[in-house]
């Protein structure tokens, strides 16, 4: 159960990111720890001591496995993280080309 | 299993220099780190296909925040400055409800299953019926593709959706003049 406290503990950093931070590529980097916290936690679920990658070989006949579903979701997070993340970054990038700043509480304007 | 733990203290360890370091390009770098940290633990836990997957997403990732830093600035200006009064509520807000959070999910913790004794309830189906049913050795691929093809398809439509999204945001033209 430690190792799951563990993961929180990143959550929470990443939270913290971005809570209190006033730059907005440290928001964004907030936004990735958590995504990479929630992703290893649904691993560590899913693992089990002594068991074996979800791979049935001819050797390992008998169905001794991590649970796979776990792994399955996280493939998917994984992949949409990249695409928010993406799309965070542009939209930063047009905000610094217009207000020459990534400090939020200078970005005050709202101007079409 | 000690060496998860020392990967947990050390992608702790990244986490905190990624959010407080004044230079963004060493931010990105700690962000790297932790990222490939998670995925040497994806390998620890016996999970190859997601070890392939995070570390691509990784490199992808952080090419596109290298190169956001290299076009902006590299230099996080709101470090130095002294705390406003709003940063020092919201330190305190969060400083709270990550006392009332991590109690609550220590408590929850409690309810799973302990690490290492995964109860596999729902698995056993998919891990008796993949080779019969979807075809496919790799149980992964098996229920990613088959058993819940719809979820993928789901998650290729977001992917697309963000390319879309990412391709109007950084067009060059019919965009006002200034």
């Amino acid at each position: 159960m430690t190792i799951f406290v563990f993961c929180i503990a990143l959550f929470l950093i990443g939270l913290y990111a971005i809570v209190t931070k006033r730059n907005l590529i440290k928001i964004i980097i907030g936004f990735a720890l958590i995504e990479y916290s929630v992703n290893l936690l649904f691993a560590l679920i899913g693992f089990r001591r002594g068991a074996l990658a979800p791979i049935i070989t001819k050797v390992h006949s008998a169905h001794n496995f991590v649970d796979p579903i776990p792994q399955a979701l996280v493939l998917t997070a994984i992949v949409i993280a990249l695409g928010t993340t993406a799309v965070m970054l542009a939209i930063a990038l047009r905000i610094y080309e217009r207000y020459k700043t990534f400090d939020i509480a200078k970005i005050k304007k709202l101007k079409g | 299993m000690i060496e998860l733990y020392l990967f947990l203290i050390f992608m702790l360890v990244a986490a905190i220099i990624a959010t407080e370091i004044k230079d963004l390009l060493a931010a990105v770098i700690s962000l790297g780190a932790v990222g490939f940290s998670v995925a040497i633990m994806f390998i620890l836990v016996q999970a190859p296909d997601l070890a392939i997957v995070q570390i691509v997403v990784e490199v992808l990732t952080i090419v596109i925040f290298v190169a956001v830093i290299l076009k902006t600035t590299h230099i996080d200006e709101t470090i130095a400055e002294k705390f406003s009064g709003t940063q020092v509520l919201a330190t305190v807000l969060y400083a709270v409800f990550a006392i009332l959070f991590f109690i609550a999910m220590v408590r929850a913790m409690n309810d799973i299953p302990p690490f290492g004794q995964a109860t596999m309830r729902v698995a056993g189906q998919y891990i008796r019926l993949g080779l019969p049913r979807a075809g496919g050795a790799n149980l992964v691929a098996d229920v990613i593709l088959d058993f819940r093809a719809l979820d993928t398809l789901g998650e290729a439509t977001v992917l697309f959706t963000s390319v879309i999204g990412v391709v109007a945001l950084m067009r060059k033209i019919g965009r006002r003049q200034k």
